[in-house]
């Protein structure tokens, strides 16, 4: 229990992880709701509100777990990472506050609009609601992209004299290309996981026989949305992602791939386990020169390997990097394939009645989560061992006066609430995807 | 510009007490005020579309905190640390209590969020206002910048203070009865029937509670921090403040007695806002006392960032608060009037 970095560690990463669950699914809702409401302003056709109605309360119960597991990770930087707070709280505090003044706001009020306002609004008022929700919600990944971009990638800033990190231009530090990269990658992916619930919700009643005017109606616009999602998340927000990477992070680059020599023509791994102690990939499938192509946009580029730094530089965790990385590219390939062809059956007409496929997309529904968290973890193991890259280094972040004992006991803490948490959503969830939409026109 | 900074930061804190303490107000009232399901749906009906707003000002306050004076809040939150956390799952507990409470419509499920959601807007008014008490009692901060202190000790005062001892709690019996009386005022206005008759009467045996406890604090401050009223004399913004909270505890009364609840409910807004005000301009420039001597004090000057980013900080500031002030108008003329118990499975 000795070490309060670790317990320090586990928390953050624990609780973000989870807290991620939420907001990627109603930032990509918030969209399907505006695309349904706006088919409904267009058609005048009751069943798109009928649909748009179901989504919003599932919106609303994601939301509220949301929210309730986002405060823990804003009280997280002054309790746990005391040193880093004091430290660059003069720049990540502007990202942290606007969030708040611009982003949070404008969610809180026109969420309740939309649950309470639809008979008081116009039905235009109501797609203005909507609108504003997506814009808030959208808004407020914005800025966290932003606080992270600045941990992946520092622009800005100066160090003090007291060694504090003092903001120099704040529109360098607002439209860090990095930030603009990650958020374009991380903002379709979230529309990702929202298509593949409404496909899957689509199909489970479809299965199921029942509600079969919504089902329809959900499995058309998962799928299409879908497919054009999961296609821009690989190419070009992916791809420009990677190339980032390559850029500013060549030793995280080096690590995902599991790439140990450096040298021109790199292969691209496919499949393979990188084993650190013998400094290679064992049983490897790969691309030839495709690596060089992707990181630098020519196949006889150089690419680095992680034996061209000082191994205190290295990612300390290089197998979990790896495999993250390769779940998450792996799982966008396959998403891509599955939305392809249940789009095919979808233009064909016979989507409905493809019942093999429709058990698919009904249990494919974990994969954009799987993906993004898996994501996520390149992304924050990538940057390990630094907290601030190239800056700070995470063991010199965390608060000095909390003991470990103390932190384990709040992660225990946390495990707890988010088991009951689990159990609460879980059964709400199924009870509002089995009562289905209900329709204002219909006496139901 | 740091003292610009300290009073923008006091000003988001005491909004969002003020806000966020009529619903502490009316979650603590609500078993006493609402006895059977319907009223209790009137209570939450009267909240529900305005709480999340409210707390927003909490997380906004405390972004305004970290991006002027990290310092302060690094060394705050760290060594308040398990106090902090029970901050926190009282949040939650809250959030999701409001949140979950009207999707089944089932006696024991109702029973259980009601009692999750009233004890945790009793708990949060009591840790707020004990941190208040920490801040105007002082904290061993020491020379590193950061301090560490125990939950509670043997409740005295003394150099290894608890973050809990009588005086801390002392303030935060005050911040309880407070946005009791405040929460009490506010349902007074927006209900009618068996509920608004309850709060009618609990809001005036509870604010002449509020007038007893605003002395006996008063006095006790003035014990632990002897030094806390000498700016009286050279802060005028302490007068004003002054002023401010007399007005506002004069309307209460006033409005309560002639029945008029949205008059009394600003009085009763207008008198923590105040209050805290004042406290805020007796402290300046400390932020964070210390109980080992004054060079280690915490204050505006030591622990701001440089001048770029306040003034960086300060441009989108004063874009963002108007925005912000305009959707609180905007969402309480849009529930305006008194509430309805909705429709059974539509809002909560």
């Amino acid at each position: 229990m000795g070490d309060p970095l670790f317990w320090h560690r586990l928390q953050f990463g624990f609780t973000a992880t989870y807290h991620y669950l939420f907001p990627q699914l109603t930032m990509g809702l918030a969209l399907v709701i505006v695309v349904l409401k706006a088919m409904g302003l267009r058609t005048g056709e009751a069943r798109y509100n009928d649909a748009a109605r179901f989504w919003i309360r599932i919106f609303g119960i994601n939301f509220a777990v949301g929210v309730v597991t986002g405060i823990p990770l804003e009280f997280q930087f002054g309790t746990n990472w005391a040193k880093f707070s004091r430290l660059s709280g003069g720049i990540i505090g502007q990202t942290l506050g606007m969030e708040g003044m611009f982003a949070f706001f404008l969610e809180s009020s026109f969420l309740g609009m939309l649950i309470w306002g639809e008979k008081k609004l116009s039905p235009k008022g109501h797609f203005g609601a909507a609108l504003a929700l997506w814009i808030g919600s959208w808004l407020s990944g914005y800025f966290i992209i932003a606080t992270n971009a600045f941990m992946q990638h520092p622009v800005g800033y100066t160090v003090a004299a007291d060694g504090t990190l003092q903001l120099t231009s704040f529109w360098a530090f607002l439209l860090n290309p990095w930030a603009l990269g990650q958020y374009a990658h991380n903002m379709i992916a979230a529309v990702v996981t929202g298509s593949f619930v409404v496909a899957a919700i689509g199909a489970f009643w479809t299965l199921k026989g029942i509600h079969p005017e919504q089902a329809k109606l959900n499995l058309r616009v998962g799928t299409i949305m879908g497919l054009i999602f999961s296609v821009l998340v690989a190419f070009p927000t992916g791809d420009i992602q990677g190339k980032l990477v390559a850029k500013y992070q060549p030793i995280s680059l080096a690590a995902m791939e599991g790439r140990f020599e450096s040298g021109p023509r790199a292969n691209l791994t496919l499949v393979g386990q990188p084993d650190v102690a013998r400094r290679r990939i064992e049983n490897p499938i790969q691309v030839p020169a495709m690596l060089s192509f992707i990181a630098y946009g020519s196949f006889s580029s150089d690419v680095k390997g992680l034996l061209e730094f000082p191994e205190d530089q290295w990612p300390q965790n290089i197998e979990l990097l790896y495999y993250s990385f390769h779940i998450m590219a792996g799982l966008g390939t396959i998403m891509i394939a599955l939305m392809g062809l249940a789009a095919l059956l979808l233009w064909k007409g016979r989507l409905d009645t493809a019942r093999p496929m429709l058990w698919v997309l009904m249990l494919a529904f974990p994969f954009p989560y799987i993906a993004t968290t898996a994501g996520w973890a390149v992304a924050e193991f990538g940057r390990q061992p630094w907290l601030i890259y190239g800056v700070l280094r995470t063991v010199h972040g965390a608060s000095p006066t909390v003991n470990a004992g103390h932190t384990a006991f709040t992660t225990l803490g946390f495990a707890g609430i988010f088991v009951v948490l689990s159990v609460l959503w879980l059964f709400l969830i199924g009870r509002e995807i089995s009562h289905g939409p209900v329709s204002h026109t219909s006496k139901a | 510009m740091e003292m610009l900074w300290f009073w923008l930061v006091s000003v988001m804190v005491a909004i969002y007490v003020v806000m966020d303490g009529f619903d502490f107000g009316a979650g603590i009232l609500h078993l006493v005020v609402a006895k059977t399901n319907e009223e209790r749906r009137e209570v939450l009906g009267a909240i529900g579309p305005l709480w999340d707003g409210n707390e927003v000002w909490l997380l906004a306050g405390g972004g305004s905190l970290f991006l002027a004076f990290p310092k302060v809040l690094a060394s705050g939150f760290s060594g308040f640390y398990l106090a902090m956390w029970l901050v926190v799952w009282c949040l939650m507990a809250r959030g999701i209590s409001i949140e979950f409470r009207s999707h089944l419509q089932d006696g024991l499920w109702r029973r259980f969020w009601d009692a999750s959601f009233t004890f945790a807007s009793v708990l949060l008014p009591v840790l707020l206002g004990a941190a208040l008490g920490n801040v105007l009692r002082g904290v061993p901060v020491d020379g590193s910048g950061y301090f560490e202190m125990a939950l509670w000790t043997n409740f005295r005062l003394g150099p290894q203070p608890g973050i809990l001892d009588w005086y801390t709690v002392l303030i935060g019996v005050f911040a309880l009865v407070t946005v009791t009386a405040h929460g009490a005022l506010f349902l007074a206005w927006k209900t009618e029937g068996a509920v608004h008759e309850r709060c009618k009467g609990l809001a005036l045996s509870l604010w002449g509670l509020v007038l007893v406890l605003w002395v006996v604090s008063s006095y006790a401050t003035s014990v632990v921090n002897p030094g806390i009223f000498h700016n009286l004399p050279k802060a005028p913004l302490a007068w004003v403040a002054t002023l401010i909270f007399l007005a506002g505890l004069g309307l209460v009364f006033v409005g309560a007695k002639r029945e008029r609840f949205l008059m009394a409910f600003v009085g009763s807004g207008a008198f923590i806002l105040g209050l805290l005000a004042a406290s805020a301009a007796c402290v300046y420039p400390v932020m964070l006392r210390s109980t080992l001597g004054p060079q280690f004090d915490l204050t505006a000057q030591n622990a701001s960032v440089g001048l770029h980013g306040l003034r960086t900080g300060l441009v989108w500031w004063l874009i963002g608060f108007p925005i912000a002030i305009g959707y609180i108008a905007f969402l309480f003329r849009f529930h305006r009037g008194k509430v309805k118990a909705a429709v059974e499975g539509e809002g909560y």
